[in-house]
């Protein structure tokens, strides 16, 4: 239990998808004009993540790792289809954003209609498919694991991104030099808050 | 071959340099720019990476784009860029294993490059190849040019060398006092320099400005 919770908040603070590895930044950046839309992208994300990446790591490990399909037959043992895996994450993220979206639209219009645009877009997030690669270059142990990670990294996402958001609706008022304006006083910004974040490192449960 | 490269095609190569680069101006394919620009080595191994990627995918496209249904277009992109990926992933990997180390999930990324798509859907879709084959190219230098820039100076002012070779130590910088800043090695500082760019570029070219 202490683990999952050591990376829960690893995944959100240390290892921040946006300022430690600058995953998802397209979206972050085009979305982030207005916290409201910000809100429902980050949660958008966030459920995707936690649904994505335990299943790709079952096929991770039933799967492609070298001798994971022993299970199988044991004849298959030596088999190793490491190299399909980008292929592998990269159809399961697609069609579960696409179910996911079939499902919300039936059961819940409401919920579609805050979410409902962002999800094709996020077919194609960074953060989506980087957070299923790091957690196959990390293997984790067992799947409450990889849980945690894709819960930790989803709430730090949405973190970034309202953080930002709430930031750029104040920057608006402000008297920014004209060639800043907009894109490059944005990535300061981004950098800053970066810079703050830097101090939880080291932060161990 | 006049006709191969007439003013326009000239154009499609030059123009992604400046006025229309792929990641100071359109703002896509950042995470990767960004990731890997802690060393001038894996920036370099990272941009060749993504100008092959994105010129034959932009190619293959190009030349199926009749065949391809609207509907599953999405898909059928994914699906040449996750091939072409995989293919220049395992060649980094039988090379250059140490900077394919580096690189770790990024080079996986450039499978959800926005970049990359972004061409397939606005470019190669609707033009011809020998169009979207330079195109794909000009992009990748685009994409090339700015993660260049700032890997250099991540590289010279953090850890005082280029590419791998002690420049500041040679010239005797840290016997009377210089200190690298480590501050450019971690990530926030990747953020500040693109922004610093940003503004240098935007300066220059005044009618890259955002209105108010």
């Amino acid at each position: 239990m202490e683990n999952l919770i050591n990376i829960f908040v690893k995944a959100i603070f240390i290892d921040n998808m946006i300022f430690a590895y600058f995953l998802g930044m397209c979206s972050y950046l085009a979305v982030s004009k207005t916290v409201k839309t910000s809100v429902g992208l980050g949660i958008a994300v966030t459920f995707v993540l936690v649904i994505t990446v335990p299943v790709n790591y079952l096929i991770e490990n039933y799967f492609l790792h070298e001798g994971a399909l022993t299970w199988l037959s044991p004849k298959l043992s030596g088999v190793d289809l490491d190299f399909l895996s980008f292929i592998m994450y990269i159809a399961v993220i697609a069609s579960i954003v696409q179910l996911v979206e079939m499902i919300i639209e039936k059961f819940s219009p409401a919920l579609y209609n805050s979410l409902g645009i962002f999800l094709p877009l996020i077919a194609v997030n960074c953060a989506i498919l980087g957070a299923s690669l790091f957690m196959q270059e990390r293997s984790y142990t067992n799947i409450g694991e990889a849980f945690s990670f894709a819960f930790g990294s989803g709430i730090g996402w949405f973190l970034a991104i309202v953080g930002l958001a709430a930031i750029r609706e104040k920057l608006r008022y402000s008297n920014i030099p004209a060639p800043l304006r907009g894109l490059g006083i944005t990535f300061i910004v981004v950098g800053l808050m970066g810079l703050a974040f830097m101090s939880f490192i080291g932060i161990k449960l | 071959m006049s006709q191969l490269f007439s003013s326009k095609n000239v154009k499609l190569l030059t123009n992604p340099l400046n006025e229309n680069n792929p990641i100071t101006v359109q703002v896509l394919g950042i995470c990767s720019a960004l990731a890997v620009t802690v060393k001038l080595k894996p920036a370099f191994v990272m941009s060749l990476s993504v100008i092959v990627v994105l010129t034959f995918s932009n190619l293959i496209i190009s030349l199926i784009r009749k065949g391809i249904p609207n509907r599953i277009r999405i898909i059928v992109q994914l699906v040449i860029i996750a091939s072409l990926v995989i293919l220049v992933d395992q060649v980094l990997k039988a090379f250059v294993y140490d900077v394919s180390k580096q690189l770790s999930v990024y080079v996986g990324l450039i499978i959800t490059n926005c970049i990359i798509m972004g061409r397939l859907e606005a470019f190669a879709m609707t033009n011809k190849p020998w169009d979207s084959f330079l195109d794909g190219i000009g992009k990748g230098l685009g994409y090339a040019r700015i993660s260049i820039v700032v890997a250099f100076f991540r590289e010279f002012l953090g850890s005082g060398t280029i590419w791998g070779y002690p420049v500041l130590e040679k010239l005797g910088a840290y016997q009377i006092g210089y200190v690298n800043n480590g501050l450019m090695i971690l990530p926030p500082m990747a953020l500040i320099l693109l922004g610093t760019i940003i503004w240098i570029q935007r300066s220059r070219t005044r009618s890259l400005i955002e209105k108010k």
